[in-house]
């Protein structure tokens, strides 16, 4: 750790003694401290089980901010979570291991997540995010002094240029509704208010005519410089994701072998919620194998049912299927006899008697860990369904991202939601956004709001009893009282005003 | 050479052209009109042969594609013109994709061999398309994948079908033309002063639409979500929604960007000048029902529109669309001049006026085309397959003039008489397309190319001796 730590405070003295001519010693330290660009790996020594619990910790954090989108936050609210997400997981005992757990947690991070197309866009989006709400965190002050530490050296607009501009800056301003801003551009020479940069650096700022375009110089106000600075971080990491990705299959996986690989492996897979598997069910909650297709039309999500129907319809299900299918039943609470009930009679057409013995009772009570290794397997969460790779025609995995458009809408209009949800859903899992369709389904079809999105088959499918059972009570006080329509079930208020906020909002 | 033929035709910027059933398809030969003829004309397709024996501008063509890696320069990468995708599309809209060619001479070859019925030119890849097979592996570190690309733009009038009242679909007249020559100057106008651009090609698309290459090095490097940025930009019409535009117009203030405002001034120009009469947008009642769909104000509506019914079929010694212009205008102002109205109503009413500008003469882009490095978009100086007209380059600073009736086809070039006034007259208008190529395009383009060669190598002489 030390090695890194000298280098560390070697270039910020470097860098201070640059700066120190222009801003405030104490403004820059603070925010040297509390966000990086990442462009250099820490170096030095990190015990195996630190490395884990840093990036787990991490985890929480990203994870954090991808649940808070999923329930509507941005701006201001997305923001102020955000860093208390960081401060809560990320913080060490002194400034010197906040740091120091912040750069290591987010190169163990990079390894895991560089390897497939759809982790490192899950990763980029949320360090983006994660970054950005560090970075406008900070005081203006400390904000441009991170800027020329880290040369983004752009010149602020000033003198004659200035002036002559002035006019098209205010409209500017106040054609996106800064009037205030734009008032202050008038009357005061406003010093600093404004960088030039080219155009490129600020795509978004760009596209929704939020800045003056002159010569290719783009004129981005100083309540804009958020966006220069994370388009630079994200095309960096971007770059980087990609490198390491190569390095990873070239050298590092080889090299750690033993030790790192198999928990880099792993990292990205890894669910933080409840597993579904160890809570033991008590004998009320038992469910009889007589229940599971009433179940499955009512309460099971859209993977689970798919493969359902598709067991039923064929009679047969392959591996894969028969796994992440098993293994969740056993985590809604259907014990092995019933287990080995249910498949028998499934399979009954195709595979009776003593060839489902030979060939598929393995399975089933593998699944309950009565073969094999016999550790107790744990249903699959969201996460890990999306990533497993789904060969062409299989039924597992989630729909949401193995189904065309034009299947998904057939399969979902099928379960008779409004248009409406039918349509959101559609849209958010071309937008990759499975979970969150899957969420909205959800939403769709318990007519509630589901405050913590959808991270799990057995979360959906618990969460639905649930809601029916809760709706089926309030139906009745309500009917008791006379009217005849069902109330949504509201959880909690905090859940409804993050809705009212707003869908999340598509990355543009 | 290796080639690929596939029976799936990609997405190609006039897809919509090739849907028409009207026009004689490739290789059908009809009579010509007008005065009786002596021979039947001959098709387009049986032109194309001698068109790119003798008649294509190879020289032009390469020079500008090769971006000065075609000279002597020791800095220069002869690999560059190489790795540059062109797709052929044979006889039969069969598409050959990932054309690659070493140099002019090899191109010349291909295409006297070939004879395609089109061009497309794609991006220029990290490795000649030809090879792109040994980098399709599934090692991370050997993809293949586009590096550069010029940044598109492609404008149709099919796209304004709901406007245009002289004709639809592959119609073109003059009256329609001031749409597209309105789109060049907004556009024009953004790409040089807004974002800097100098090396900006306007093409004809051989019928009814526009194509516009930009060449600067830096906009070749653009990655798709700056191509998109860009294109959002000037999307100020962004189609329309149950019969209403809807266009990205600031909806906190009056004011509005400085880009927008200097389009309105053009489009306005080009509004009372040329598009509002000659489309004749205000002289029959469906036509004046759209315009005050827009303006919305009940109070004018009904007054505007009572006055022109009652008056409906009366005579006029100057243009009725204009008068009404003016009329509203006046009735507007009117609103706009009033102690008693208040200030929503005012806002609407001048925002409204802005708003039937851009909805009915703002550019409309085509964005798909923009936002990808690797889509493809028609070669200039193809021929087109059902007009038989040159894809020619065209001057944006007079482009008021250009008449796209007018344009050189490659019957005219091919198939009238040696020395008959017709035939001259042809290799005139070539003679000016090739000047117009040189004039507003290829020669800086060329200068500039080579200095940026010359420039690299001395700073990366220079970077060796900091070294
Ligand atoms: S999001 Fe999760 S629960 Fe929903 S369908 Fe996909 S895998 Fe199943
Ligand atoms: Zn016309």
């Amino acid at each position: 750790m030390s090695a890194w730590m000298q280098k560390q405070q070697a270039r910020s003295t470097r860098a201070a003694a640059v700066a120190s001519a222009v801003a405030e010693d104490a403004a820059e330290l603070a925010s040297e401290q509390r966000i990086s660009m990442y462009t250099e790996a820490p170096s030095g020594e990190v015990c195996i089980e630190d490395f884990e619990r840093y990036a787990i910790d991490r985890l929480r954090v990203l994870k954090g901010i991808e649940e808070a989108k999923t329930k509507g936050f941005k701006g201001d609210q997305l923001q102020e979570l955000v860093v208390k997400l960081a401060e809560k997981h990320l913080r060490g005992a002194t400034q010197q291991e906040t740091r120091w757990k912040d750069a290591v947690s987010h190169f163990v991070l990079r390894l895991a997540y560089c390897k497939t197309e759809d982790l490192r866009r899950w990763f980029l989006q949320h360090e983006c995010e994660l970054f950005k709400s560090r970075f406008r965190n900070e005081l203006p002050a400390s904000q441009v002094d991170f800027m020329r530490r880290h040369s983004f050296d752009y010149e602020a607009l000033a003198g004659e240029e200035y002036q002559v501009l002035k006019p098209d800056l205010v409209k500017v301003q106040e054609s996106v509704g800064n009037s205030a801003f734009a008032n202050e551009i008038k009357q005061a020479t406003s010093r600093d208010a404004f960088f030039k940069v080219p155009f490129e650096q600020v795509p978004d700022l760009v596209a929704t005519r939020r800045v003056l375009l002159k010569a290719g110089w783009a004129y981005v106000s100083r309540h804009e410089v958020a966006s220069l600075v994370v388009s630079r971080f994200r095309a960096g990491l971007s770059h980087a994701l990609v490198l390491t990705a190569r390095r990873w299959a070239t050298i590092i996986a080889d090299e750690e072998a033993d030790r790192l690989t198999p928990l880099i492996s792993t990292l990205s897979e890894r669910y933080l919620g409840p597993d579904y598997g160890d809570e033991r069910k008590g004998p009320s909650e038992a469910v009889m194998a007589a229940q599971i297709p009433y179940l499955a039309k009512e309460s099971f999500p859209l993977c689970m049912q798919s493969m359902y129907h598709r067991l039923h319809t064929d009679a047969h299900l392959k591996h894969n299927g028969r796994l992440q299918l098993g293994l969740f039943l056993k985590g809604i609470g259907l014990p092995l006899e019933e287990a080995m009930k249910f498949w028998r009679a499934e399979f009954g057409p195709k595979c009776m008697g003593e060839a489902f013995d030979k060939k598929y009772a393995y399975g089933v009570r593998y699944n309950y860990a009565k073969e094999g290794k016999r550790t107790d397997y744990t249903p699959y969460s969201c996460m890990k369904i999306i990533q497993t790779p789904v060969p062409r025609g299989e039924a597992f995995g989630c729909p949401y991202k193995t189904a065309s458009p034009q299947e998904l809408t057939e399969q979902l209009r099928a379960m008779r939601l409004p248009p409406r949800v039918v349509e959101e859903a559609v849209s958010k899992a071309r937008g990759h956004h499975y979970q969150l369709a899957c969420t909205a389904v959800f939403q769709g079809q318990h007519n509630c709001i589901c405050e913590s999105g959808i991270s799990h088959p057995n979360q959906y499918y618990d969460e639905s009893r649930k809601e029916l059972t809760a709706a089926q009570g309030a139906t009745a006080t309500v009917t008791l009282g006379g009217a005849e329509h069902k109330t949504p079930v509201v959880k909690s208020s905090a859940s409804a005003q993050a809705l009212t906020a707003g869908p999340t909002p598509m990355t543009t | 050479m290796a080639e690929e033929q596939e029976a799936k035709r990609p997405r190609l910027d006039d897809e919509k052209e090739d849907m028409d059933a009207e026009g004689s398809a490739p290789g059908t030969s009809g009579l010509s009109t007008g005065a009786p003829a002596q021979r039947p004309k001959k098709s387009v397709q049986d032109l194309m042969r001698p068109y790119y024996g003798s008649k294509f501008p190879y020289d032009e063509f390469c020079a500008w594609l090769a971006y000065g890696h075609d000279s002597k320069l020791p800095q220069a990468d002869a690999m560059f013109f190489q790795r540059r995708e062109l797709c052929f599309t044979l006889d039969g809209d069969i598409f050959v994709r990932y054309q690659s060619f070493k140099d002019k001479e090899e191109l010349q070859r291909a295409m006297a061999n070939k004879v395609p019925a089109k061009i497309d030119i794609g991006p220029i890849y990290n490795v000649d398309p030809q090879r792109r097979k040994a980098y399709t592996g599934l090692a991370a570190d050997r993809v293949f994948a586009p590096v550069e690309r010029e940044l598109v733009f492609d404008i149709d009038l099919t796209d304004y079908d709901d406007v245009r009242t002289c004709g639809k679909e592959a119609h073109i007249c003059s009256a329609c033309w001031p749409l597209m020559a309105v789109a060049v100057q907004v556009i024009d106008a953004c790409l040089r002063e807004d974002f800097g651009f100098k090396h900006i090609l306007w093409v004809f698309s051989g019928r009814r639409g526009i194509h516009c290459w930009v060449c600067d090095e830096r906009a070749r490097k653009m990655t798709d979500e700056q191509r998109s940025a860009v294109a959002s930009y000037l999307s100020v019409y962004r189609g329309s929604e149950g019969g209403a535009a809807k266009l990205a117009l600031s909806q906190v203030s009056a004011a509005n960007h400085p880009s927008v405002e200097r389009a309105l001034r053009l489009l306005y120009a080009a509004w009372t000048e040329s598009i509002l009469p000659q489309q004749r947008l205000l002289a029959d009642e469906p036509a004046w029902k759209a315009v005050l769909a827009i303006i919305k104000d009940e109070e004018v509506c009904e007054r505007l529109h009572g006055r022109w019914q009652r008056a409906h079929g009366r005579l006029t010694s100057g243009d009725i669309s204009s008068e009404r212009w003016a009329e509203l205008s006046t009735e507007i102002d009117k609103v706009l001049d009033s102690k008693s109205a208040d200030r929503a109503r005012k806002q609407q009413l001048l925002r409204a006026r802005k708003e039937v500008l851009f909805a009915f003469a703002y550019p409309r882009l085509d964005v798909e085309v923009s936002k990808k490095m690797n889509h493809l978009l028609k070669a200039p100086f193809c021929i087109h397959p059902k007009t038989g007209k040159v894809c020619v380059p065209m001057d944006p600073g007079s482009i008021w003039s250009f008449d796209p009736e007018a344009v050189v086809t490659v019957h005219g070039l091919l198939d009238e008489e040696r020395g008959s006034p017709k035939a001259a007259a042809a290799e005139q208008a070539m003679a000016e397309a090739l000047q117009t190529f040189h004039g507003c395009f290829l020669d800086e383009l060329a200068a500039s190319s080579r200095q940026s060669i010359i420039a690299k190598a001395r700073s990366a002489a220079q970077a060796g001796l900091a070294w």
